[in-house]
């Protein structure tokens, strides 16, 4: 049955994983991660969930040992936060060419020094490279869903492609929220047993991951360039096929908020993005026309739905929550990217805030609000990047 | 009965599978310590092996997309992360109900002994069901012959261009201390030894560490026909010993267990006079490495 259930990010993402049906669990706890691997451990070991809990010694251990389980045919699950994500690192790189749809949870962390144990997305962006997939939510019931939807996506043969399914450390980790954990049945309908084309088997040996010189390894580094525009397409396929099943979907890769008329779009990843919309509606009542996108998917960058917002919009405000240093917000840097071709390209201004893990209110949205649309005015933007609620 | 008879009894070379799992046309160097060690695990373990290898030697060896020359399944992974890669091909089996299956890491000294030693330190401690083999060159080869944990005291690599000052970490002796069922070590000059080793680890429910003392023409500058010489030459002066310790018993293995004695053992001089890489040791280091030597065998004296 299904059932309504109150709970934290994290514990939802402990029950995405049950519902997945992941055959293998290995992971290490790390703060504020930790809720999720207890969970999972909770559900094992009181047999609610069949599957195999290593509990490894560190985080490199613990993406070595997915690789590991998903090459001998085993769907795969772990979670990790920012020092256990860079932890990872070199990891991240072997599971993404080494073709396996491993899901992972990201509880966004900041990171040190000094040691830090609140939300940015300093770890997850700093991983943009190593050909993950990478999903942003908002809510509880969007982790849910959205690690739900990853394990379709990522096992798709046409994909086959890791995938991390982030969201904000305590701001949803630790932060109970209602969430439709919908029937078993349903979501085994929805998704398939794992059924790897590829696969360590002794009655059909095969080497994995061979010393491969220059002659071949650009084609394959081209399959998975293929494979994730391949995602690209089918991500806001799943999410709506996901919505006819469950009722709920997403927008695919970009959630858009009273955008169609709207001259001003203001840009944002994550919890930023829910915080956006209150500020949107209370600068409606102000009749101010603005609008707000949540890029809930930043691999593969939703450029062609930036564009769209382009069309109809004369001012992008873009909010990073991480920042590239010598550079500008990460995000800022891929809306421009995307829209890099286009005469009639908008006035784009960009955003630092809440860097680990400092609030992001709907005023501090107000106040970014104001400073774009006076740029909107003046037909030019003084600042082009701006750190938001900085003390100096 | 003497332990030799017992592994005789087990099997002669002759007896040995035909079948070649360690297929040739490989990329091996003249004389290859590590490839004789593979063939004869291979034979030992049979086809229903699936090898994780980190990178090192073996990791080139099995020649480069899109050939290779194993005949089981490989999964080539990252440096130190060996014994982790294994856990997980581990619990996906026993997920998935497939049985019969001999999951084994195979990684140089470097990969075990250094950077891997956590991973491997982790996946024992947790009775992750594999044998995992430490092939030990003593030294890096695959990068170039830079010194390791594993290489002995006196040896020129090109990271010690006058010899290393430390000694040899003692990794079969840490593995036991992680109270696991099987460790052992054996040197490719025995065959025989080598290959009940790797049968009985087969047998055993649990972790099993097995090194395997490969000499390497390149990396310690002999004649690529001497290989076997130089290890047999090991055995006999005591610079490796071989042994096994089965659920904290210990004991010396074969030509070791006549060796405690001082006086049976050769000296090391004439061991490290066939290798170049001892060349630029002075009669002082080489007291520094005798001693060394004969303190292991009164620890191993010990736990007898
Ligand atoms: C993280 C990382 N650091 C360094 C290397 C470079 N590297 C590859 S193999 C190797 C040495 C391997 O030595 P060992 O394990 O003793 O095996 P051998 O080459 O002697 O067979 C090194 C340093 C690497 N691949 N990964
Ligand atoms: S360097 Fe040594 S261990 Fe490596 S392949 Fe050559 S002989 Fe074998």
């Amino acid at each position: 049955m299904a059932q309504m259930i109150i709970d934290t990010g994290n514990h939802i993402a402990g029950y995405a994983c049950r519902a997945a049906r992941a055959d293998v669990i290995a992971a290490y706890p790390i703060t504020p991660q930790s809720p999720v691997v207890e969970q999972i451990a909770d559900f094992v070991e009181k047999g609610e969930m069949d599957a195999k809990y290593i509990r490894v010694e560190s985080e490199h251990s613990a993406m070595a040992a997915c690789i590991g389980a998903a090459a001998a045919g085993a769907r795969t699950f772990t979670a990790t936060s920012a020092h256990g994500l860079a932890l990872m690192h070199e990891m991240l790189h072997w599971a993404s060419a080494a073709r396996l749809p491993i899901v992972m949870s990201v509880v966004n962390r900041a990171m040190g020094p000094g040691w830090n144990i609140w939300a940015d997305f300093s770890d997850s962006l700093s991983q943009r490279d190593t050909g993950w997939i990478q999903f942003y939510c908002a809510d509880n019931q969007e982790i849910f869903d959205t690690i739900i939807q990853s394990y379709r996506l990522c096992e798709d043969k046409q994909v086959m492609m890791p995938a991390m399914v982030c969201h904000e450390g305590l701001i949803l980790s630790h932060t109970s929220m209602p969430v439709d954990i919908p029937n078993q049945k349903d979501v085994d309908s929805f998704l398939p047993p794992y059924n790897p084309p590829w696969i360590l088997d002794v009655n059909e040996p095969v080497t994995h991951g061979s010393l491969i010189y220059p002659e071949w390894y650009m084609e394959f580094r081209y399959f998975m360039y293929e494979a994730m525009e391949k995602a690209r397409k089918l991500i806001p396929k799943i999410d709506k096929e996901y919505g006819e099943k469950f009722g709920r979907e997403y927008g695919g890769h970009l959630e858009r908020y009273r955008c169609e008329d709207a001259d001003l779009v203001l840009l944002s990843m994550g919890t930023i993005g829910s915080e956006a919309k209150i500020a949107v509606d209370r600068l409606r009542n102000r009749g101010l026309k603005v609008g707000a996108a949540r890029v809930r998917v930043f691999r593969p960058f939703p450029k062609e739905q930036i564009q769209n917002l382009a069309e109809s919009a004369r001012m992008l405000g873009v909010i990073d929550r991480q920042v590239s240093y010598g550079m500008e917000g990460p995000l800022f840097t891929e809306v421009k990217a995307s829209l890099y071709h286009r005469e009639d390209a908008p006035l784009m201004t960009g955003f630092i805030a809440g860097l680990g893990g400092r609030d992001v209110t709907f005023l501090d949205i107000e106040t970014i609000t104001d400073k774009a649309l006076k740029y909107l005015k003046t037909g030019r933007v003084e600042k082009e990047i701006e750190w938001i609620g900085l003390k100096r | 009965m003497d332990w030799l008879e017992e592994v005789k009894k087990m099997v002669k070379l002759k007896e040995l599978p035909k079948e070649e799992l360690l297929l040739p046309g490989n990329a091996t160097c003249a004389g290859c310590g590590l490839s004789v060690a593979l063939r004869l695990a291979y034979k030992a373990l049979g086809p229903r092996t699936v090898l994780v290898i980190p990178a090192c030697c073996a990791s080139v060896i099995h020649s480069p997309f899109p050939n290779t020359s194993f005949a089981s399944p490989c999964l080539n992974i990252a440096f130190e992360a060996a014994a982790a890669a294994a856990s997980g091909v581990v619990a996906a089996y026993e997920k998935r109900g497939v049985k019969n299956v001999t999951v084994l890491a195979w990684a140089g000294d470097g990969g075990t002994a250094d950077i891997g030693i956590q991973a491997l330190s982790g996946a024992v401690e947790r009775g992750t069901n594999f044998i995992y083999v430490c092939y030990d060159n003593e030294s890096y080869m695959n990068t170039g012959i830079q010194r390791s944990g594993s290489t002995p005291y006196g040896a020129w690599t090109t990271t010690t261009p006058t010899g290393k000052r430390q000694h040899k970490k003692n990794v079969p002796l840490i593995m036991a201390a992680h109270n696991m069922p099987y460790v052992a070590t054996a040197c490719i000059s025995h065959p025989l030894d080598l290959i009940s080793k790797l049968r009985k680890a087969k047998e055993v429910e649990g972790s099993k560490y097995i090194q395997i003392l490969v000499p390497c023409p390149p990396g310690w500058r002999f004649p690529t026909e001497k290989t076997i010489e130089l290890g047999r030459l090991a055995v006999q002066t005591g610079m490796w010993a071989l042994f096994e310790i089965e659920h904290g018993e210990f004991r010396l293995n074969g030509p070791s267990a006549r060796l405690v004695d001082k006086s049976k053992r050769k000296p090391i001089e004439q061991y490290l006079k066939e290798q170049g890489r001892f060349r630029n040791m002075t009669n002082d280091d080489i007291e520094v490495l005798q001693e060394w030597v004969d303190k292991s065998w009164e620890h191993y004296k010990r736990l007898m």
